[in-house]
């Protein structure tokens, strides 16, 4: 497990099964390829919003943690 | 295949009714005798209308089918004399574990606040609720249950229901005020009338493999995304009485349903979940495909539809059952009102007014959780893995994970029965939510002081501890109103022996009635028979609560 200085990994979401179906349901007609594209697009998205360069490289860590 | 059980078989007898030259009337009959339709029967009893209920069999249900009954459904089995046998046989749990892969991803707690009187959850075989139902309509007078009689045809007239009912000795009618159709699933009912129950069907299977087996395994709902023993698949394990353990194993659209239950392809599923050495016994196969569908209306002019017929849910969630008995709940003090003459025939409107957008969000949590287990497609599938990744670690992940969301009361937050609240409460029983409990008295609990079918009343007595004499007789003409009269409870009373009739003194032995209502002195809640609440107040209104009755029964 990766400490979280910056970036909050409480559930902060009023209704997660609304939000998670809402993306779930984003990816429906679109093929794989497209859904690649529009997985890239939504991070890019919501890094802008953030902003905050600590709070983002602690989330690109605990986001690759693990993998390989 | 070992058998812990053994269904009775109930006798058919002849009925007085088959011998009449004209139909004979009962005022509520019920077709269908599976658990929701002998709760319609019972509460029927409950509020005091003579019914009938006719079933085309004999006997109770045929393997385990629905195990999990929630908190809300218990309360109502109290109401209506069953559901202390339920949770003294049943299994207790409040935990569920969920696994991915080979890692316990997280623990949750149900009913994380003590001082309930009924748990978050019981576990039991269908059968045994089944028989203390049987047994519970036996013993109640005016409810009559006929097995082997099948109701072959419906007619609704003017004013009444004209029913055909074959037996093994011949045919006969009969009529009632009101129809209650509670012929499950593929009601036959509903097909006879032309009316559809429309939604979604599911392309997957399930495998349930009921086995007995002595283990130390806690009684907590165990579910596996992606299990080692099961890859590609998911599994639920649950623990039923007489060490009787369900297991669910997900298979897929391509499984062969007859092939899967075979006890020699079952066996090696088992044997690489629970280990080589566990021994267990096969008690009970099935292999099962599901849909989320609903009809559009619950109510057909003097026909009711409840339960599966209405509706009908993906087993993730339990809310069939559970959902089933809260249709008869809603329904039953509501005929009887109608029935005497109490309350207009449109208070049988919010029948549908309720439980429509109650069917409607337990086949979206059931459909969502569906979706959750078996992905659809390739992007839905790794954010599901995503999300099974972090939930170990990371908190606001676990919120995510969907591997059914129980069953949890309706809160009939719109219905047109409620009286909107006017002052700030600090409580979650808002109007339209169900009662909740908390211990009272010596040893008793609230829910159960209002599980006497009628309207009930709490007040919150002021800081003193007595009540003035305007108080008094505000009370005491809510306990003698014409048409609905209120049995009334006062909290925070000094001992005392001069209440009126009707109005008891409860004494709230924790604080937690107090709390769980935000019981300032002063507060009065109105119930429905229901236990739901219909208004509250910050002060006592004897006006107010008259006014929010008449709404409450659709007079006004």
């Amino acid at each position: 497990m990766i400490e979280t200085r910056k970036l909050n990994v409480q559930p902060t979401l009023s209704r997660p099964d609304d939000f998670y179906n809402a993306l779930v349901e984003m990816h429906r007609e679109l093929s794989e390829e497209q859904s690649r594209l529009a997985n890239a697009k939504l991070i890019l998205l919501l890094a802008n919003h953030i902003g905050d360069k600590e709070t983002l490289e602690e989330a690109l860590r605990i986001a690759a943690e693990g993998l390989n | 295949m070992l058998q812990t059980h053994q269904n009775p078989v109930y006798a058919y007898s002849h009925s007085a009714d088959q011998d009449t030259p004209a139909p004979v009337h009962h005022p509520v009959i019920v077709v269908g005798a599976g658990p929701i339709g002998m709760a319609a029967g019972l509460d029927a009893a409950a509020q005091g209308i003579p019914a009938v209920i006719l079933d085309d069999n004999n006997t109770v249900s045929i393997g385990s089918r629905a195990v999990c009954y929630a908190k809300r459904a218990l309360e109502i089995l109290d109401r209506l004399g069953c559901g202390q046998r339920m949770v003294d046989k049943g299994i207790t749990w409040n935990l569920g574990k969920v696994f991915f892969r080979d890692d316990l991803v997280y623990t949750f707690n149900l009913l994380p606040e003590s001082d309930h009187h009924r748990p978050a959850f019981i576990n039991l075989q269908q059968y045994y609720l089944e028989e203390y139902m049987v047994e519970q309509i036996r013993q109640t007078k005016h409810l009559e249950l006929r097995w082997k009689s099948r109701v072959t045809a419906v007619a609704e007239k003017d004013d009444h229901v004209e029913i055909q009912v074959e037996t093994p000795d011949g045919a006969y009618r009969l009529t009632c005020d009101y129809l209650i159709v509670a012929d499950g699933a593929n009601s036959g009912i509903r097909r006879m009338l032309g009316l559809e129950s429309s939604g979604q069907v599911f392309q997957d299977r399930f495998l349930i493999a009921d086995v007995v087996m002595e283990t130390d395994y806690p009684p907590e709902r165990w579910f596996w995304f992606d299990p080692p023993f099961h890859q590609g698949g998911s599994t639920l394990l649950h623990r039923q009485a007489d060490n009787v353990w369900r297991i669910d194993f997900q298979l897929g659209w391509d499984a062969d349903p007859e092939e899967e239950k075979k006890p020699e392809n079952v066996i090696p599923r088992l044997k690489a979940m629970l280990g080589e050495e566990t021994e267990f016994e096969l008690e009970w196969t099935s292999v099962y495909t599901f849909q989320c569908r609903r009809m559009e209306r619950f109510r057909h002019g003097r026909l009711f539809f409840v339960g599966d017929a209405a509706h009908q849910v993906s087993p993730f969630g339990a809310r069939g059952a559970n959902s089933g008995f809260q249709d008869t709940d809603n329904l039953l003090w509501k005929l009887k009102l109608v029935l005497d003459g109490r309350a207009p025939q449109r208070l049988l409107d919010s029948y549908d007014a309720e439980r429509v957008p109650a069917a409607d969000e337990n086949l979206l949590n059931s459909t969502r959780s569906t979706d959750f287990i078996t992905p659809k497609s390739a992007v839905s599938r790794t954010f599901r893995d995503a999300t099974l990744l972090l939930a170990e670690e990371y908190p606001f992940a676990r919120t995510l994970v969907n591997s059914g969301r129980l069953s949890t009361p309706a809160v009939y937050r719109d219905s047109p029965l409620n009286t909107p609240d006017e002052e700030r409460f600090d409580s979650k029983m808002v109007p339209g939510a169900p009662s909740t409990d908390a211990p009272v008295n010596a040893g008793d609990w609230f829910l159960r002081l209002i599980a006497n079918s009628r309207f009930n009343g709490l007040y919150f007595a002021p800081t003193d501890g007595t009540l003035s004499d305007p108080e008094l007789t505000a009370l005491s003409s809510l306990t003698e109103h014409a048409d609905i009269p209120l049995n009334i409870l006062v909290a925070g009373l000094e001992p005392t022996d001069n209440l009126p009739a009707g109005v008891r003194a409860v004494s709230d032995t924790k604080g937690v009635l107090s709390k769980r209502f935000d019981g300032r002195p002063g507060t009065f809640y109105l119930f429905r028979p229901d236990q739901h609440v219909a208004a509250r107040w910050r002060s006592l209104d004897r006006q107010k609560i008259e006014a929010a009755l008449k709404r409450a029964t659709a007079c006004s």
